[in-house]
């Protein structure tokens, strides 16, 4: 283990990290006013890359700028199944719409494998292969990007959040459901719109990550259980935290890829999640709503 | 009435026909009664309990690996080895439920640790040179050997599987009217209430879970050797877990029959489905999502939920 | 020997000082009632003696042994249990099999519990109505249900948490009588609730909370008639 190839995994976690981020982001947004943990999260990332994908292939759009498209696209795909599927189950059993949305990602994951089997697929584009060195670290440009533009896209719902009148009901709504209602604020639309912005992130992290990740139907699953760790480590509901857990994870995946053989890396991310589960369930930095 | 002889007639059926069926229908039905066999041992801490598991696959895998190895390795009989898998699920299942419950998780948080869980037991087999890693490990089937758990033609898996359902069976229909029925049952409703009311909670749930992941264990010894090739993906993967609580939830979790008349149910159309589309994988998974979204939508207590509602209702009148 | 005895019983949430200080002693036989305004902490006293919470500091003694520490379902087994203020039956079981698990602690055979869930049923009135699921009683037949499901365990004590509140007049006398019926059982009691015509005609002796602290204690006319007990309801409101 040298000096480099530690600072080699630094560099590699905290490219990740930002994305990690991004898509827990949108799933603590999600359960933070709907109070569900939505399993189809990854499959709506996955979708979105095939959507940034085939943009690229079949119109030659460069995938950062076809997060202009994708981005309310996936935030309106996100309204629809809230409204079609979630909304008119809000009143079932918690277990039920666990179920609810795994049905959803099992739908969506092999509607992908079905259209458009289970090859891999890349974006290739003439930055793909850009990077620099930071030391005796490599940092490949896309990933760059794509770190960056998460974190951006994050602040920017931070903002949204904390300035906009939408931003500021759905946090009310997150926070106090009942007086949400009282002061007027319409619950339905706002619940829908807050599985529209949750969906907007990941896609947006999806189309981010075009340039470097393969695309194929199962992509998204590896994404959705990073997503879960994040949200717990971060806190449910809470989006800085959700960032900033993005950040720990990645560290502790490429920390954990560097020092174990195989992909036992991902067993140190897991540990993670069942200590943080066991033993402060409400995150590192807490959540909107304790257990 | 009519429901006994229903009943009655299915059974011998089920026990009478399979000698005359076609190779393919007989495989089918192996498979409708496996899925019904880990159906129904889900149900047990699922159903019953009202704990929701998404990482059942890891009882299943250790079951399946633990009397593999031994099989491979010190020449042990399956049905020896079987039940050594299922002590061994249990132990793990009993740890993994006293880690959760004792910490208090619930609902959605214990699935999610159940599902880390098997994925952890998936990336350890995965990257364990010892256990075959990705490549699995294969079991060996060329001759039979009744007593190490070998056969030649399907015929005796199914009559196997049949017994252990049947045995599953008897013990969920048992356990449903006993003490520890109504200590689950209140468990699930109300845990608070349930304590009150005297019942060990913590001690009820992990009866169940201990009950729950040795039938499961059972279910992938005999998954490896009906099959005879193991590898991690498949027995602690995401399909074995989610394979595992289909039947319930589409049956009726918490029943008795629920997980068998999903099974019957689901299965079938599966098969219907990759083969109406033939070459397209994924299809019948695709399927599942959607009847899971419709089951829980409008038919949330499952096939039995909807069969006691209209009797319910044809009382009334 | 007192039954149940509290001694010093404290409970700190955090900043809030739920209970402070608080002695009690119940003899068997008794009924004694605990009374306060709203927020005063009796319902916390009951999560402690329950054990649905640790107490802070202070001890808890049922039948001369400390139950502190002790979870809620091995306190039940020594023979205490108790109602909520807002009724937990459970709601997908029928009315005898709700019972049923209470009698579990007394029977290990279903035969036998059946039995005696079916004895208990018809005692609070609810025979009627014993395949009913619990989700469709009335909210008055609920709070039977409720106290059938402890009974059931053979308590000798039984902790009935606002067992009117909600109820009409009719099914508060019902109620008043039912808990009479219980008493002359030889079960002792401790109850909270603000029906004061009910808790005033029912109890040997009252127990006045206010502020997690004990206000006053005595014969029910000297407590009604207590100023501090008084100004206390009048202050707050109630």
């Amino acid at each position: 283990m040298t000096w480099g190839l530690l600072l080699q995994a630094v560099v590699s976690g905290l490219l990740l990290g930002g994305v990690y981020g991004l898509v827990a982001s949108g799933l603590s947004l999600i359960f933070g006013v709907l109070r569900i943990i939505n399993f189809a999260h990854g499959a709506v990332m996955m979708l979105a890359m095939y959507t940034t994908y085939w943009l690229f292939a079949l119109a030659g759009v460069d995938p950062y700028l076809s997060v202009i498209l994708t981005a309310p696209l996936f935030f309106v795909l996100g309204v629809v199944i809230q409204k079609v599927v979630i909304e008119p189950n809000r009143s079932a059993a918690e277990h039920n719409q666990l179920l609810l949305t795994l049905g959803l990602a099992l739908f969506f994951e092999n509607l992908a494998l079905v259209l458009w089997q289970g090859d891999f697929r890349t974006v290739r584009v003439a930055y793909s292969n850009a990077s620099f060195m930071i030391g005796e670290a490599l940092v490949e440009v896309p990933r760059l990007v794509a770190s960056a533009g998460a974190v951006l896209m994050a602040v920017g719902l931070f903002w949204f959040l904390r300035l906009t009148d939408v931003g500021k009901a759905l946090r009310a709504l997150a926070e106090e459901p009942e007086g949400a209602a009282l002061v007027g604020i319409n619950v339905s639309r706002i619940r829908a719109a807050s599985f529209g912005l949750g969906s907007a992130c990941v896609a947006v992290a999806g189309a981010l990550i075009t340039p470097f990740f393969y695309v194929a139907p199962d992509v998204g699953e590896s994404f959705n259980i990073m997503a879960f760790v994040v949200v717990v480590l971060g806190g449910m509901g809470n989006f800085v935290g959700a960032l900033a857990g993005g950040f720990i994870v990645g560290l502790a995946e490429s920390l954990g890829a560097a020092f174990l053989p195989g992909s036992l890396k991902q067993l140190v991310v897991f540990m993670i999640f069942v200590l943080v589960l066991l033993f402060r369930p409400q995150g590192l930095f807490g959540g909107s709503r304790d257990r | 009435m009519i429901a006994k002889a229903a009943g009655a007639l299915a059974v011998t059926a089920l026990i009478a026909l399979p000698p005359l069926l076609p190779k393919y229908h007989l495989e089918v039905l192996i498979s409708v009664l496996f899925w019904a066999y880990l159906g129904i041992a889900w149900n047990l801490l699922g159903g019953y309990a009202g704990q929701f598991s998404f990482g059942h696959a890891a009882f299943f895998g250790i079951g399946a690996y633990t009397s593999t190895l031994l099989l491979l390795q010190v020449g042990l009989t399956p049905w020896v080895g079987m039940i050594l898998g299922g002590g061994l699920a249990a132990a793990f299942g009993l740890f993994e439920g006293y880690l959760s419950f004792r910490y208090g998780l619930k609902g959605p948080y214990f699935s999610l640790v159940t599902l880390a869980f098997a994925e952890m037991l998936r990336v350890v087999g995965v990257n364990t040179k010892a256990v075959g890693s990705s490549l699995g490990l294969v079991v060996p089937s060329t001759r039979a050997a009744p007593e190490m758990f070998m056969f030649s033609g399907k015929l005796p898996y199914y009559y196997i599987i049949l017994a252990m359902g049947a045995l599953a069976l008897a013990l969920t229909w048992k356990i449903g009217r006993s003490r520890l029925g109504f200590s689950l049952a209140a468990v699930r409703e109300n845990e608070d209430a349930a304590e009150t009311a005297g019942v060990d909670a913590l001690a009820t749930k992990l009866r169940a879970m201990a009950l729950s992941s040795f039938l499961t264990a059972l279910g992938g010894t005999f998954y490896a050797q009906y099959f005879a090739y193991i590898d991690p993906t498949i027995t602690f993967g995401p399909s074995v877990s989610i394979g595992a609580l289909l039947p319930a939830i589409v049956g009726g979790a918490g029943t008795v029959l629920g997980p068998i008349l999903g099974s019957f149910v689901l299965t079938p159309l599966s098969e219907l489905t990759r083969y109406a589309l033939r070459g397209r994988a994924g299809a019948d998974i695709m399927l599942y999502g959607a009847i899971l979204v419709l089951v829980i939508s409008f038919l949330p207590q499952g096939i039995v939920g909807l069969v006691r509602e209209r009797r319910a209702r044809a009382g009334q009148r | 020997m007192s039954l149940l005895e509290m001694s010093g019983l404290t409970k700190r949430f955090g900043g809030l000082l739920a209970v402070s200080n608080f002695d009690l002693s119940l003899d068997a036989g008794e009924i004694v009632g605990l009374i306060g305004p709203n927020g005063a902490g009796k319902t916390t006293v009951f999560h402690l003696i329950a054990g649905f919470h640790a107490p802070t500091s202070g001890e808890i003694r049922f039948k001369g042994g400390s139950i502190v520490g002790s979870k809620p379902h091995a306190i039940c087994r020594l023979g205490l249990t108790r109602t909520f203020q807002i009724v937990q039956p459970f709601a997908g079981l029928s009315v005898i099999e709700n019972v049923m698990v209470g009698a579990f602690n007394r029977e290990r055979d279903a035969v036998a519990a059946r039995r005696l869930a079916g004895e208990i049923v018809d005692v609070v009135g609810l025979g009627p109505r014993r395949d009913m699921p619990a989700r469709s009683l009335t909210l008055s037949d609920r709070k039977r249900l409720e106290i059938a499901r402890g009974l059931a365990t053979r308590p000798e004590m039984l902790l009935l948490d606002e067992a009117m509140s909600g109820l009409n007049p009719t099914e508060i006398d019902e109620i008043i009588g039912l808990i009479r019926r219980i008493h002359a059982r030889g079960v002792s009691l401790l109850i909270i609730e603000h029906v004061m015509q009910a808790i005033m005609a029912l109890s040997h002796r009252l127990v006045v909370l206010h502020h997690g602290e004990k206000l006053a204690e005595g014969a029910p006319g000297e407590v009604a008639r207590d100023r501090r007990v008084i100004e206390a309801y009048l202050g707050e409101g109630a």
